[in-house]
């Protein structure tokens, strides 16, 4: 009786596999038929999937699909703030040599491990087709070019050198003017902390390497800033040692780690503490209405100003689009880029997002408050490159760094630090 | 027959790519796109000179400690009490095997947010508690302090086993016969001798399993470790590190004889209690 159970059990199971293969394979036909489709969609692989950025790209599709009818957008964007998933699947497409036909990297050395392994086709001929030499500012054009050839088309550009702070905590702490060297700012922290609030918040790991790029900004200059990615960089010496003990000294003014960097910019906003330094997507979070942001008010409840010792210097990042070897839709791909790379599509993309364009005749009048502030000092400043955010070191840099300062954390040792940073130049193989 | 489909996906799968990694680890391949010629050892003991090195597999260790060490105890406290006739018995068990129901990604976000570092006005979760039922002197830096950070750690993956180790152990307890017991009581046992010289002897076959079962699932920690606090070297472990060289440097050997210690690790676990169980089988 049972055995004949299982029979039975066993010929239905059978045949219902048969049936879905078939169901399968006459779908898949039926797909297939209308080839013209496949053609037609180009595959744009994003980390956008929060607020604002979600809102910017839907945008920037509207009007690719508007400019090209022939073409429809595909929107592969995998959730995860600053792409830590997005890239590891990539990594996977890419090796698997299934590229998608575009996809988002961090402008700069991020991007050197792609063009190592030959998966980037260099796309100087945009470059040249649409004259976007003469719109990005020269030094963005110079701290992308890898051997004379530039692989991406920056979208944004965000700020990372940006102090924010509570005035009302200011004002009772009896700090009257915003500092603007370091002096000024350990002297103002210290008045903060006589006052009993936080003086300085931080997150995870990452913001301290992320304070770090402040602090060498601001305390080795510009010049010797932008030299440290150069051959004749110098990480061992005394300027270096000074920069790391002026770390060493902000970082003893840190409140309690955070999760993460909202935390952190919330205790500002909370006036709980009076500075943090964070790039300037925090402006969003700051101001936006809830759920997506703290609905604070620009100038009253936060405010901002260059981290102390880098006024005039504007330390970027920026999101950038790429051109894969062996995408499959490479003409839909270009149409992609020159609508990433137009004024028309920047225009659409930066408000949304809370950045500003990396062009620079951007329509003026659509970035207000500190949009407008961050956009007069963009065509400005003089220009440095983040490290935390890509630009200046690849991965297995960044990653060396950030282990440093992991390190640095617990032990609070100068000199091991300084150590470990030479190191991780000379082994960066970059 | 049958089995010889499951011993070839297995011969490849496992020992095949157990193999691949152990000679990948051997090699120079630091980035991903160059070859790698062979090295030999160097990649094995170059590691240790690396601080961050030594900093987790220091870490792995506190935390392996405290978490199979808690979790059997825990374990067997509460089989302990089950098996002495508690009211509800069956209510309570299923409470108590209820965590293991849920992954170590969704209890390391829970416990991220109750092990909150915040102390004084800023508490919250757990050292909220604190605060509120007066026992401010409690308050901590759970899995951010320097020292005992890992310790904290273990606490969620303690909460999260210990029902397990107790499932364990109470059919270890209802195992034992009545009449040993009784036996021993004649002979003028106490309650307490006859738990120490009868019962506990009995149960050495399910705590060694229970050992073993933590032991890996401790040495392999990442889920937990990642969603509680993310990357970060104030609680880096083998398994965060390897991830880390992989995706993050992309270091594909360092990674590989990453990978290679924690299999040496954990076979250090399940090795003996292969050969142990293997003549105890024979000899039966």
């Amino acid at each position: 009786m049972r055995r004949r159970w299982m029979a039975a059990v066993a010929v239905t199971v059978a045949g219902m596999l048969t049936l879905t293969a078939c169901g399968g394979g006459g779908e898949e036909g039926a797909a297939q038929s209308p080839q013209a489709d496949a053609a037609k969609k180009v595959e744009v692989f994003s980390w956008w999937t929060g607020p604002g950025e979600a809102d910017g790209l839907q945008a920037m599709k509207e009007i690719f699909e508007k400019q090209n009818p022939g073409l429809t957008f595909f929107d592969a964007a995998v959730a995860g703030g600053s792409g830590d998933k997005a890239r590891a699947l990539l990594t996977s497409k890419l090796q698997a040599d299934t590229p998608p036909d575009t996809f988002q990297g961090h402008a700069g050395a991020e991007l050197q491990g792609y063009i190592k392994a030959g998966d980037l086709e260099p796309v100087n001929f945009l470059y040249d087709e649409l004259k976007l030499k003469d719109v990005f500012p020269q030094q963005l054009v110079d701290q992308i070019s890898v051997g004379g050839q530039i692989y991406s088309v920056p979208v944004n550009i965000h700020r990372s050198n940006v102090m924010w702070f509570n005035p009302g905590v200011l004002k009772e702490a009896g700090v009257t003017e915003v500092p603007g060297t370091i002096e000024e700012f350990v002297a103002a922290l210290e008045k903060v902390k006589q006052a009993g609030k936080v003086p300085l918040s931080i997150g995870s790991e990452w913001t301290a390497v992320h304070l770090l790029e402040s602090v060498l900004l601001g305390s080795l200059g510009t010049e010797a800033y932008n030299q440290l990615w150069t051959a004749n960089s110098d990480w061992s010496g005394p300027a270096m040692t000074k920069a790391l003990n002026d770390f060493k000294t902000i970082m003893s003014y840190a409140g309690d780690p955070q999760d993460d960097w909202q935390p952190a910019a919330k205790q500002v906003a909370d006036g709980e503490a009076a500075f943090n330094i964070m790039g300037d997507w925090a402006y969003g979070y700051f101001h936006n209405p809830p759920d997506g942001g703290l609905g604070k008010k620009s100038k009253t409840d936060f405010d901002w100003a260059p981290s102390p010792g880098t006024g005039g210097t504007f330390m970027w990042l920026s999101d950038s689009f790429t051109l894969p070897k062996g995408a499959p839709n490479r003409d839909g791909a270009v149409a992609w880029l020159k609508v990433a790379a137009s004024k028309e599509g920047q225009d659409a993309f930066n408000p949304k997002k809370g950045s500003i364009p990396a062009r620079k005749d951007a329509d003026t009048s659509l970035y207000t408050d500190y949009l407008a502030d961050a956009l007069k000092d963009w065509g400005s400043n003089k220009l440095a490159g983040s490290i935390q955010h890509g630009v200046t070191v690849n991965d297995a840099w960044r990653t060396a760094i950030n282990e440093a300062v992991g390190l640095f954390q617990q032990s609070k040792d100068v000199a091991a630090l300084q150590t470990a940073l030479a190191d991780a130049a000379k082994n960066s193989g970059q | 027959m049958l089995v010889s489909p499951s011993i070839v996906a297995i011969a490849v799968f496992v020992y095949g790519m157990l193999g691949w990694n152990f000679r990948l680890a051997m090699t120079d391949k630091h980035d991903e796109v160059s070859e790698g010629s062979f090295v030999g050892l160097e990649n094995f003991t170059g590691i240790w000179d690396q601080q961050r090195w030594s900093l987790s597999v220091n870490h792995a260790i506190v935390f392996t400690v405290v978490f199979v060490g808690g979790a059997l105890a825990l374990g067997w406290l509460l089989a302990f009490l089950m098996e002495k006739g508690l009211r509800g018995e069956g209510t309570l068990r299923a409470i108590y095997l209820f965590p293991m129901a849920i992954s170590f990604v969704a209890t390391g976000v829970v416990w991220r947010w109750l092990m909150n570092s915040g102390i004084g006005e800023r508490a919250v979760g757990l050292n909220r508690l604190f605060e509120v039922v007066g026992l401010e002197s409690l308050q901590w830096q759970w899995f951010r302090d320097q020292d005992w950070g890992m310790a904290a750690m273990a606490i969620p993956a303690i909460w999260q086993m210990s029902g397990y180790v107790m499932a364990l152990f109470l059919a270890g307890f209802r195992g034992v016969p009545d009449d040993l017991r009784e036996a021993a009581r004649v002979d003028g046992c106490t309650e307490w001798q006859v738990y120490r010289h009868v019962v506990l002897p009995l149960l050495r076959p399910v705590t060694l399993s229970a050992l073993i079962i933590l032991g890996h699932i401790s040495l392999k920690a990442f889920d937990l470790i990642v969603a509680v606090s993310g990357k970060q070297i104030i609680t880096d472990v083998p398994a965060v590190f390897m991830w880390v060289a992989v995706f993050d440097s992309h270091d594909p050997a360092k990674g590989a004889t990453i990978a290679a210690y924690i299999v040496i690790a954990v076979s250090i676990f399940v090795i003996p209690y292969l050969v142990w169980s293997l003549r105890k089988e024979r000899r039966s």
